[in-house]
């Protein structure tokens, strides 16, 4: 099963409402109820990156008996430095970001260690990419 | 703990209806956090826990839906705004407000009998 969402920059409101209807729909299915809430953690931790780093992106799932592939592609100013934004606590954030409750440097930490595999890239300038799984 | 006790103890008020639904009266709450930071939040698992937060977004009962929170108190009465009503109830999420600060709830629900969640 596949599905595909738009993510737009900057609508805070609209933040996280990709990763809720993915939460509702493979909630229907025979995974266990801690991988869903983990699954549904990682990828409203990387929308809420899109909404408060990037211009715009997608974020594409791919719902296997065995796992969920979920990819994010976004265009913005993508991440100079991959090692540090992994660290816990570095953060670029803005203040309309930190007033929602974001933007302690958190987001990715928490996506590492609720997936199994996660592969981030990005070219600084264009945007960047993420791509994680989560086996059943 | 029952919604109504906790809602008795630290004084607050249910602003939307879902406490009629029968989810309401079975729910039975053992743990509770206090946090405006909504990645904190997300780190940790909240079965039976209820959130109380100073943060009145909408990215708090988003928050709420993905960690399976079904209570959340919010503290000094913040602003509750209609869409966070709206979501919090479609998601079958209570929400408590009270003119109680973040402390004083805390101190209140763990007097109570409410553990911490690590």
């Amino acid at each position: 099963m596949k599905m595909q969402y738009f993510i737009q920059g900057g609508d805070f409101s609209a933040g996280g409402r990709a990763s809720t209807e993915v939460k509702s729909t493979i909630k229907q299915f025979n995974i266990p109820p801690d991988k869903v809430r983990r699954i549904a953690v990682a990828l409203y931790e990387a929308e809420m990156n899109v909404v408060a780093h990037a211009y715009r992106g997608t974020m594409n799932v791919d719902l296997r008996p065995d796992f969920i592939r979920v990819v994010f592609e976004d265009e913005g100013p993508g991440i100079e430095d991959i090692e540090k934004a992994m660290e816990e606590g570095f953060s670029t954030a803005s203040d309309k970001v930190r007033q929602m409750g974001f933007g302690a440097g958190m987001g990715l930490p928490n996506i590492k260690k609720n997936c199994d595999e996660m592969i981030l890239s990005s070219i600084p300038g264009k945007g960047t990419r993420l791509e994680i799984k989560v086996v059943f | 703990m029952k919604l109504q006790k906790i809602c008795d103890i630290v004084e607050g008020t249910f602003i939307n209806e879902f406490q009629y639904s029968p989810e309401y009266s079975k729910a039975d709450y053992t743990k509770a956090f206090a946090s405006d930071l909504m990645s904190d939040v997300l780190r940790f698992s909240m079965e039976n826990t209820v959130l109380i937060t100073g943060l009145s977004t909408i990215q708090t009962v988003r928050t709420a839906v993905i960690s399976n929170l079904t209570c959340l108190i919010i503290a000094r009465d913040k602003r509750v705004t209609d869409d966070m009503i709206n979501l919090a109830t479609e998601s079958r999420i209570s929400i408590i407000s009270t003119k109680a600060s973040v402390y004083e709830i805390s101190g209140l629900l763990y007097k109570n009998g409410l553990k911490p969640v690590y």
